[in-house]
């Protein structure tokens, strides 16, 4: 006998996706799902973004409280001295890693709410994870939360989060002719960054024939070209980002 | 990378049907993978004839079809096949357009015994 089914195998995963979403819409919180492969330069970015973008509740800095877990928020304290950013947002940001909380720690000792996703040798993001996060998180006032995808060119593209953005950072030394070997990366984020661009003169790069792949692939990209070291190009970056969680939202 | 996970999703979905239906056996699983998955067949292949043992889905046949990338203009409403993943629209070169098949990973049907 015959049964028709028609249904998705990631259906289950867009299901809690769309919880997500409900949850964030109630907080009117934009949340953005960073992805990119090991190396890239994610972390980095964040930082820099955090940077431009965030507002620190002071006391910032300091260091991690002892014994925390992973699943637990982590929170910069004690000592200060940073400088809250102008555009002033209040962010906070979930790190998936395979393994380990590096990342947090670097994102929590600058005062900024971080919390720790271990996938244990999973290579994405499910949209459970997040909301585990989220209801683990203080989501009092936030008003951009940032995902950091695990490092991956394949399969966090195929993952929704429940996010209002999908960013990608391709960096230099990968290589121009990254998005015809990753289509469905390249072709579903909202935004590329095309990160250590101080590097260009170094290598073959060609960032004309990029561009034309991509917007040939993604006409409605949003392109930034920036480097973290130079701090080049992430003015522009960071001023759009603002834009985007005050004024709009889109899925 | 992740077809373990989601073969066993797969696995979920068929046995949930198949249930539904008061099944005894699933012979063969019908699977629409679009031009754009990223879900390679012989994975999944690999992965099912592990996780699906000792289920009533144990030995089932999997049928892989492929669908092409279909993409509709926004502007003109053109519905177009992507040839080399190039969205622009052929008809009148617009820009904003949308995919309305080439992603899915779909369990289509069953047969059960």
């Amino acid at each position: 006998m015959d049964i028709e089914v028609l249904e998705g195998v990631f259906d289950a995963n867009e299901i809690i996706a769309k919880e997500n979403r409900a949850l964030l819409d109630e907080r009117n919180a934009f949340m953005m799902n960073l992805m990119a492969s090991p190396g890239a330069g994610k972390t980095s970015f964040i930082m820099k973004t955090l940077e431009g973008i965030a507002s620190f509740p002071p006391p910032r800095g300091g260091r991690i409280k002892e014994g925390v877990t992973l699943t637990s928020p982590l929170r910069g304290e004690d000592q200060g001295g940073g400088d809250t950013s102008a555009k002033g947002i209040k962010a906070a940001v979930i790190e998936g890693d395979i393994a380990g909380k590096v990342d947090s720690e670097r994102i929590a000792a600058m005062g900024i709410q971080a919390i720790q996703i271990n996938t244990g040798g999973s290579c994405h993001l499910e949209a459970k994870q997040v909301n585990t996060a989220l209801k683990h998180m203080d989501l009092e006032g936030i008003e951009l939360i940032i995902v950091e995808n695990v490092g991956n060119l394949v399969c966090p593209a195929e993952f929704k989060l429940g996010e209002d953005l999908k960013v990608m950072i391709l960096s230099v030394a990968e290589g121009d002719d990254k998005p015809l070997k990753y289509p469905l990366m390249f072709s579903e984020s909202h935004v590329l960054i095309v990160n250590k661009i101080d590097l260009i003169p170094h290598t073959d790069f060609d960032m004309g024939r990029l561009e034309e792949t991509v917007r040939k692939m993604n006409p409605s990209v949003e392109l930034f070209k920036v480097s973290c070291r130079t701090g080049e190009g992430l003015d522009g970056w960071t001023t759009w980002l603002e834009g985007r969680v005050r004024n709009g939202r889109q899925s | 990378m992740h077809e373990m996970s989601v073969t066993e999703s797969m696995i979920e979905v068929v046995l949930r049907h198949a249930e539904k239906n008061h099944a005894t056996k699933v012979t063969r699983i019908n699977i629409v993978l679009g031009e754009l998955s990223t879900v390679v067949p012989e994975s999944v292949q690999f992965y099912f004839d592990i996780i699906g043992k000792d289920t009533i889905a144990e030995g089932a046949e999997l049928n892989f079809r492929r669908t092409k990338l279909i993409a509709k203009c926004n502007g003109c409403g053109e519905e177009f096949e992507v040839v080399e993943y190039d969205f622009t629209c052929p008809a009148c070169s617009g820009t904003k357009t949308e995919i309305i098949s080439g992603r899915e990973f779909q369990v289509e049907s069953i047969e059960i015994a």
